[in-house]
């Protein structure tokens, strides 16, 4: 069919099934908003900025498991988009960035709004494209949308000149891609996975390391499967949350810096690490070199460059890990019915530490206890299969990873391997227009708030209401933390104030509703409201900014270094 | 170490870049680099010369077939290839040394490519090796102007496994 190129781009994104993307226009992507506006069957949600564009899109992906699509101009645009796609990049989250580009003739020109958004982003983007030629354009988005999704996740952008868009094609969309250097695996290696069973089998202190990559792949009911077979217990990453049921009985909480202490101990004391689409992150090895310091290590993964990368892996797996995992659950199960046992006195000595070194902080009185607010969060959302977080970057995020019950894959987006500050709000307005069902509840703090609360516009414009609830202490808390910790409480920049802006002010003014929480018997009331609403709430609960996250082991340090909260009614001590 | 990789990169702008690129942001150092068409029109080939711990080889590689355009990745090893590099010095030479430097050359196989009223040109085909002797043999004649092309590398025909893929795994 003979089209105009904007058109094409839309023909080929209703192709792959997209419904819906997140943008904002400007002069170089004029051409295919134009085509928006004769007619699509995608929606589209306008951004306030494309920062927060681009964040919409990475809190659909997560949300719903396809990949997220987010538009904008040239120059500018394209730019305030760099954020979102190295943060997709960090944490492997498909997503297909489409920019206008000025026209051909005047690229290179320093022509007005021109940037090389290819060049920029070519250390953070899985591939790029600038389309040359119209004709090229259905071929460049199926093949995105394949690169994105297949293999390890992640961003892709497409660049399209002004007249290009403008230009006539005769469209179709191919069937098949043409990346003959694209070789993502697509099988397993039969004898890796009967190593990788054999270890995990023998192992008397086996450990599940669940990273966010059995999310990508598919890979969570699996992943159960193989605990389950073994009997092996599990702690997944910020990225793997939900995962694997944060209720269950194998489940041993998150590892690392802000980890539960009996999570880090399980790790430096297993033999047998079964890392499954994870990735040895600083900030949860802590001092590598003490990590798990007597395991042998199962790396299983569909990225073989992260085997290897940083740990020494005694038995690589690679693969799909839906495909590893169901064949590891299989096997394993096969060795346990063949008489190897299961680690069981292991799992009784992890659930000893758990009771043991239980989540402590400061008693009653004073102002709200932070770890409080994410407690009573909990207790009014757990076992619910309709509630998505999301979360800025900083103290409330850990403590959100620490009090929150996630028990689905999906059900807690966070920005984990970039630490963007401003992901929450325009994360859980992406994870709505994903599961217009769900409650999406971001929790964020009063930094990360302040830097997209221009996009409760969005939500309030878009009907995509969400639930904001502020762990707000005033200050740039877990900077803070750190000054006070590491740099003998010399505090730099980094009061921000409790009612700058009013926050429950600022939500009204955007036509959402705004409630302030100063005490700790309001709390459950106030949140229980805001979750029923059904309108984008902002709840400002004012905390206690002397509370800090623990525990805590300081950077570079050993797992067997962590620290507990000084505050904290110590009941017993390790 | 030092390690010779063969890289057939397909033909689209921005291949060369992106391989740079990766090099740059993981840091891995190139020592050279030389980049030129193949037997196949929409096919380029990149040899990079990397001095690195078998490690981080295992990582470039791994790194790099992650790269779209890139199609393979092959290590070059020594015994099992050929390789070589092409020299343009331009060697100061006042009448009265013309002679002893081109007979010099003559022992190279270095042809002279280009004679000047004070200097002369020659043009050096070569393993590195070769290629260094050249240089430090006429450096005292007084080198005005030198390039290197980096080397290009081919796995011998006699070679067995002409291509060996270097992944460790899969």
């Amino acid at each position: 069919m003979r089209m105009l190129g904007a058109d094409a781009i839309l023909r080929s994104l209703e192709a792959e099934g997209v419904e819906v993307v997140f943008g904002l226009p400007g002069g170089a992507i004029l051409p295919l908003y134009d085509a928006l506006a004769r007619g699509t069957t995608i929606r589209h949600v306008l951004a306030r900025h494309e920062q927060g564009a681009g964040h919409m899109a990475e809190g659909y992906a997560r949300a719903s498991g396809r990949p997220g699509v987010a538009i904008a101009t040239s120059g500018p645009g394209a730019t305030n988009l760099v954020t979102p796609i190295a943060d997709a990049w960090m944490d492997s989250t498909p997503l297909v960035c489409i920019t206008g580009q000025v026209r051909s003739n005047l690229i290179g020109t320093d022509a007005f709004q021109e940037c090389d958004i290819t060049g920029i982003t070519l250390p953070i983007v899985k591939h790029s494209w600038l389309v040359q030629d119209v004709r090229e354009l259905p071929g460049v988005i199926r093949a995105a949308f394949h690169v994105a999704t297949t293999g390890r996740c992640g961003p892709v952008l497409v660049d399209v000149p002004r007249d290009v868009q403008e230009a006539e094609l005769d469209f179709s969309y191919p069937e098949t891609v043409d990346l003959p250097g694209w070789k993502p695996p697509s099988r397993v290696n039969a004898r890796q996975v009967r190593d990788a069973a054999e270890a995990i089998a023998k192992a008397r202190e086996p450990l599940l390391y669940v990273g966010g990559g059995v999310v990508n792949g598919d890979a969570t009911e699996e992943t159960l499967a193989l605990a389950e077979a073994g009997t092996l217990p599990a702690v997944t990453t910020l990225m793997a949350k939900g995962a694997f049921p944060d209720s269950h009985e194998l489940h041993f909480g998150h590892p690392g810096m802000h980890g539960q202490k009996w999570a880090n101990w399980a790790i430096n004391k297993c033999d047998v690490l079964v890392a499954v689409g994870s990735r040895f992150d600083d900030r949860v090895t802590g001092k590598l070199a003490a990590f798990a310091p007597g395991a042998t290590v199962v790396h299983l993964d569909v990225d073989a460059a992260e085997i290897g990368k940083l740990r020494r892996a005694d038995v690589p797996v690679v693969g799909p890990l839906k495909l590893v995992l169901a064949q590891l659950a299989e096997q394993v199960a096969a060795h346990r019915e063949a008489g190897t046992p299961a680690p069981h006195e292991w799992v009784r000595r992890l659930e000893r530490w758990r009771d043991e070194f239980p989540l402590r902080y400061r008693g009653e009185g004073g102002r709200i206890r932070p770890q409080a607010v994410l407690e009573t969060l909990r207790d009014l959302t757990a076992g619910r299969d309709d509630v998505v977080f999301t979360t800025g970057v900083g103290q409330h995020q850990m403590w959100a990873m620490q009090y929150l019950q996630c028990d689905r894959p999906r059900s807690f987006v966070t920005s984990g391997g970039l630490g963007t500050m401003g992901y929450g709000v325009p994360a859980a307005i992406g994870a709505k227009a994903a599961r217009p069902d769900a409650t999406v509840v971001c929790v964020d703090g009063d930094g990360c708030f302040q830097m997209t609360a221009q996009e409760l516009a969005t939500a309030v414009q878009a009907r995509l209401p969400i639930v904001v609830v502020l762990v707000n202490n005033g200050h740039l808390g877990m900077v803070l933390q750190w000054q006070d910790l590491f740099y003998a409480e010399r505090r730099s920049q980094v009061e921000l104030g409790y009612d700058l802006p009013d926050y429950a002010k600022l939500a009204e003014a955007y036509g959402a509703i705004g409630l302030t929480v100063d005490r700790e018997d309001e709390l459950e009331d106030a949140l229980a409201s805001a979750l029923s609403a059904g309108r984008t709430v902002v709840v400002d609960v004012r905390v206690d900014a002397a509370a800090q996250c623990y525990p805590m082991i300081p950077a570079g340090a050993a797992a067997l270094d962590l620290v507990e909260d000084p505050a904290a009614e110590a009941v017993r001590v390790a | 170490m030092k390690h010779t990789l063969s890289v057939h990169v397909e033909d689209k702008p921005g291949a060369l870049t992106r391989v740079a690129t990766m090099f740059a942001r993981r840091g891995f150092n190139i020592e050279s680099l030389a980049v030129g068409p193949t037997e196949r029109e929409d096919v380029s080939r990149i040899t990079l010369r990397v001095d690195c711990e078998q490690h981080s080889l295992e990582q470039i590689e791994k790194q790099m077939h992650k790269l779209v355009n890139v199609l393979r990745v092959t290590e070059l090893v020594p015994s099992e290839s050929l390789e070589r590099e092409l020299l343009l010095v331009r060697v100061a030479a006042l009448p009265d040394r013309r002679a002893e430097l081109i007979a010099l050359a003559g022992a190279f196989n270095a042809r002279v490519a280009d004679v000047g009223p004070d200097s002369l040109v020659f043009e050096v085909v070569g393993s590195a090796d070769e290629i260094e002797a050249f240089q430090e043999l006429v450096r005292p004649h007084g080198i005005k102007e030198l390039v290197r092309t980096g080397r290009i590398g081919l796995a011998r025909a006699s070679a067995r496994e002409q291509r060996r893929r270097l992944s460790a795994i899969n």
